[in-house]
């Protein structure tokens, strides 16, 4: 098995994790058998394998078939005498065990994480049916290996670290379904659909994000394999990033052009999607996931803080580790602001990072409009608009953050958010695009290929 | 805080509804987060304080009184994915002690009062457990007759009070869990000191509950099960006629609080409370419908009375150390109602009656206060009445020719304690056939033959009397009162241990053991600290 299973934990010498594993894997193909990829199974994919970490393993391209990817088990080197970076543990060595008292929260925190991996394959899987080219087919099926490489990355966690209840919590991941009304995975966002290729990319950008900043905060943490492992999930997560803020980058601009060459009546009827209809998207994928950080005011978040078990984004920038005695202001939409000890805004300050980082993004689909001397501009919507999760959850906010009369807000709902006529005429536009050098009209040409290939010349997916 | 007010009804709540049909009933807990008593704390995710536990309570109640039809009660969560997360922690913590006490009492005479109107009123509970349910919540659900946990693989049933908390599960779970749900000690002790709990199968094979529910058929597969939970129940109960309860709004003053048939006077500096008790004015028929008596009807109105006032003496009231207790009335009068309540006993509502009585008395036998029962001239101790002098530490009838007491029939087990036993038998413990006599004789006693038959502490003649009185409260209200608490309920309850006992016998040891030491409310204590920055640090040491 361990010739097979690509990775750096010695798993061939190590019975209780080869054990574990052999139960688990076969329910994982399974799993990828029955809400993997729908229709490809035949396909050869152009797709990056890790076999190792070095800078030279972790890229390796070449053409397989998905089931037969190698999903492997990796961890980032070990940090030589690494110390604990925050919290009331500051400055001791980091675990290489779990420490009993903080088995249940580590457990939950990994479990959490680890849920959101085969949950994103399974909302991805019809969308290989309506792919604009080969070269964004080719990058669905790397995010969904990868996803699932990640999957084994928190799995290998729950098995060497957590026993019975570890591999229990394991097998329940396979179990649970995305959007299933009697077992839904565990965070909403991800029981959400997604429905077409305008949703994926708009989650991979900002859901996604949201597990870039979730991945940063657990690479800090004190438990040292789990920081080991979070940091070499960052190094792919990037590239998911890169998808979905692309994709969103090139929407625009292929809408922009349409704009300039036509009349401006109706750009569905042109074949593109509509700037308006863009934003709706944005502030709907944007809101749900600034609800997956959670309530600003947590004693989770203080919990996980203290214990070392969860840090900031990049906790080595900030002038001290230990949080204690500082306030985090919450500005509220009535602009009054509410003091929150700092290390139970812990959510918020993540959130907060996350949210400038977005603002970067929508600087670069902006571009694309100025460039062309297009006037209107996308935005991202206030903290406080559209949220089910925290201090601002439920206020009808309209997306600049002014509270409204809620049948104001429900009567302006759709000029927000998405509505099924929306979808139904992007659905429309989003016909599937299979050749090499073609690509579907509602998309701009990628910059460049992946892996040194050309954009779109390039055979990524071969049928056969 | 402000005083308490402990009645409410269905159209005041502000933290659940309560949904009646002919058979059947729904309690939907949807708790009010900014409703709470304190403005320093939320009640987020279905998480209680005091204020909502009186809304269960009266919902109970009402139930039993108001709609006599149902034979099944729902109980479930208006919320989506949180059935209710239990007593709210941050309550607890900004608590003072003899609140937090009061408040788990409380609670679980509201637990009981479920498992009562199951047990004795034909009326099944069900905990429909929609999401996650902890702590206190829990313990809420092991007060139903069964549990019906949704199978989502999300939501757990679990007591986290020991791990998270560093306290115990306070209102009867750890009783409940091994006592009433019979689960195995090995199993329990996992289960309670897992601080995420259990859910699914796992959960179903520890007994923890009795069926697992698909999450997208909830609503309609509780439904079935209640139909024929309902199915199997007495037909004719369909036709029971129900009667409103009206508010008692007594009148509240400075150191009085006015009753329709009982008077509450306060003597604050002397911590000195007097509970007087006007016998009935008038004792009417029984007609063939005896619900048609309404809430007027002289026992039901006054021990709803005294219910009240026992729960405005305990938190209100907390600097009152002794309660003497009196009655004025016509004893003629008194054993002639006692006559129809035992005759009528059968019919459900007055049925109902006696169970409230029984519910007051035992909230009398369960209050920390001493209580002292006087016996005058004016007095009318007898039956029924005759049980507030017997559940009081020491009775003094005044021996002046003029006073006297009776026993009645209801005296022999009609309205027992909490040990189970009425309070003749746990008096005379050791003479049973005394205790089975005193009750069936049903005669009535002056104080010399109340003395000799031991009903009565002390008998001192008319010129003692006032001097006697007087020396005997300004004695014990010189002890300190927590020695006198441990006494009094140490001596209460003699005879055997049921549920009821250990449950409020294990509040009052470990419980209120643990939430006095530093490991839970010190600087670092466990319960201190929750949901704090810092974590808890625990004094190692056995005891």
């Amino acid at each position: 098995m361990s010739n097979e299973i690509p990775n750096n934990v010695n798993l061939e010498s190590d019975q209780q994790l080869r054990r574990a594993l052999a139960g688990w894997h076969p329910h994982y193909l399974e799993w990828w058998r029955e809400v993997g990829p729908e229709g490809f199974d035949a396909s050869r994919v152009y797709l990056r394998t890790a076999i190792s970490v070095s800078a030279e393993g972790w890229a390796n391209y070449g053409y397989v078939r998905m089931q037969d990817y190698r999903w492997g088990i990796f961890l980032a080197p070990e940090v030589m005498d690494r110390r604990i970076g925050f919290g009331d543990h500051y400055g001791e060595p980091v675990w290489q065990q779990v420490p009993g008292d903080h088995r249940k929260e580590l457990r939950r925190i990994i479990v959490t994480q680890a849920d959101t991996e085969p949950a994103s394959v399974e909302q991805n899987r019809l969308l290989g049916k309506t792919a604009p080219s080969l070269y964004d087919l080719r990058n669905i099926f790397q995010l969904n290996c990868e996803e699932g490489r990640h999957l084994w990355a928190m799995v290998y966690l729950l098995h060497r670290y957590f026993g019975r209840d570890g591999r229990e919590e394991a097998d329940e991941l396979l179990y649970r379904r995305s959007g299933n009304p009697d077992h839904p995975r565990i965070l909403n966002a991800f029981n959400a659909p997604v429905r077409d290729w305008l949703d994926y990319f708009c989650f991979s950008m900002f859901s996604d994000r949201d597990g870039k900043y979730q991945l940063a905060a657990l690479a800090e943490s004190a438990f040292d394999p789990l920081s080991r492992t979070t940091r070499f999930m960052l190094t792919e997560e990037a590239f998911h990033m890169f998808v979905g803020e692309s994709g969103i980058q090139r929407i625009a601009a292929r809408t922009a052009d349409v704009m300039l060459q036509k009349d401006r009546d109706d750009l569905f009827e042109l074949g593109v999607i509509p700037l308006g209809v863009l934003q709706k998207y944005i502030n709907y994928w944007y809101t749900e996931a600034l609800d997956l950080f959670g309530g600003e005011d947590s004693s989770n978040a203080a919990t996980y803080f203290a214990a070392g078990l969860k840090g900031r984004f990049q906790e080595d920038d900030y002038p001290e580790h230990l949080a204690l005695d500082q306030t985090y202001e919450l500005r509220k939409p009535d602009g009054s602001i509410e003091k929150i000890p700092m290390r139970r805004a812990m959510n918020a300050v993540l959130r907060d990072a996350y949210v400038e980082d977005c603002h970067r993004g929508l600087r670069r689909w902006n571009r694309e409009l100025e460039h062309r001397k297009i006037d209107a501009r996308l935005y991202l919507p206030a903290v406080c608009f559209n949220r089910k999760v925290g201090a601002f959850a439920g206020l009808p906010c309209d997306p600049w953050g002014k509270i409204l009369r809620r049948e104001e807000f429900e009567r302006r709902r759709s000029e927000w958010l998405p509505t099924e006529e929306d979808r139904a005429r992007v659905a429309a536009v989003m016909k599937p695009v299979y050749e090499p050098g073609r690509i579907a009209n509602w998309i701009a040409p990628p910059a460049k290929g992946i892996g040194g290939k050309p954009g779109l010349e390039f055979e990524y997916v071969q049928f056969n | 805080m402000s005083e308490i007010s402990f009645e409410t009804e269905p159209s005041r709540y502000r933290h659940l509804r309560l949904e009646a049909d002919a058979d059947r009933a729904r309690i939907i807990l949807k708790v009010d987060e900014n409703g709470g008593l304190r403005p320093d704390y939320l009640l987020k995710l279905n998480s209680y304080d005091l204020g909502v536990d009186i809304e269960i309570a009266d919902a109970v109640n009402r139930l039993r009184f108001e709609h006599p039809g149902v034979s099944v009660v729902t109980l479930t969560s208006g919320l989506s994915d949180v059935f209710c997360a239990g007593a709210n922690i941050f309550m607890l913590a900004g608590s003072d002690h003899s609140f937090k006490v009061n408040f788990c009492k409380y609670t679980n005479e509201t637990r009981l009062a479920m498992e009562e109107a199951s047990a004795l009123s034909g009326q099944r509970y069900v905990a429909a457990l929609n999401g996650v349910c902890s702590g206190g919540g829990y313990e809420l659900a092991l007060a139903c007759d069964e549990i019906w946990l949704v199978d989502d693989r999300r939501s757990a049933v679990s007591l986290p009070e020991i791990p998270y908390l560093g306290v115990l599960p306070g209102t009867g779970g750890l009783t409940r869990l091994v006592d009433k749900r019979k689960v195995r000690r090995d199993i329990a002790d996992v289960f309670v000191t897992l601080a995420e709990g259990v859910r699914g199968e796992r959960a179903l094979a520890w007994d923890l509950v009795d069926a697992l529910i698909p999450r997208s058929r909830f609503a309609e597969a509780v439904e079935q099960r209640v139909d024929k939970l309902v199915a199997a129940r007495d037909s004719g109960r369909a036709a029971r006629r129900g009667i409103v309860l009206d508010l008692l709004n007594p009148a509240a003053r400075e150191n009085e609080i006015r009753y329709r048939h009982l008077t509450l006077t306060l003597d604050r500096a002397r911590r000195l409370a007097e509970l007087r008790i006007d016998g009935p004015a008038a004792v009417e028929p029984i007609p063939a419908d005896a619900a048609q008596l309404g809430a007027d009807w002289y026992p039901l109105r006054l021990f709803r009375e005294l219910d009240d006032a026992l729960l405005r003496l305990r938190f209100n009231h907390p600097e009152i150390g002794l309660v003497a207790v009196r009655s004025t009335g016509s004893l003629d009068r008194v054993l002639a109602l006692d006559h129809q309540l035992h005759a009528h006993r059968d019919d459900y509502f007055v049925k109902e009656v006696l169970l409230l009585m029984r519910r007051a008395l035992k909230r009398m036998d369960l209050t920390a206060k001493s209580f002292f029962a006087l016996i005058d001239d004016e007095s009318c101790f007898g039956g029924f009445l005759l049980e507030t002098a017997l559940a009081a530490d020491r009775i003094y009838m005044k021996s002046s020719g003029k006073t006297a007491i009776a026993t009645s029939v209801l005296n022999g087990g009609a309205l027992p304690m909490p040990n189970g036993l009425s309070r003749l038998a746990t008096r005379f413990l050791a003479r049973p056939e005394h205790a089975a006599r005193l009750a069936s004789e049903a005669s009535r006693f002056d104080a010399e033959r109340a003395m000799a038959a031991g009903l009565v502490t002390a008998a001192p003649d008319e010129l003692d009397w006032d001097d006697e009185i007087r020396l005997a409260i300004d004695e014990r209200l010189s002890l300190s009162p927590d020695a006198l608490t441990g006494m009094e309920a140490s001596l209460r309850f003699a005879g055997p241990e049921t549920m009821e006992t250990k449950i409020f016998g294990r509040l009052s040891s470990w419980q209120n053991w643990i939430f006095q030491r530093p490991n839970a409310v010190g600087p670092r204590g466990a319960l201190k600290l929750y949901g704090r920055p810092e974590s808890p640090q625990f004094d190692w040491h056995r005891t």
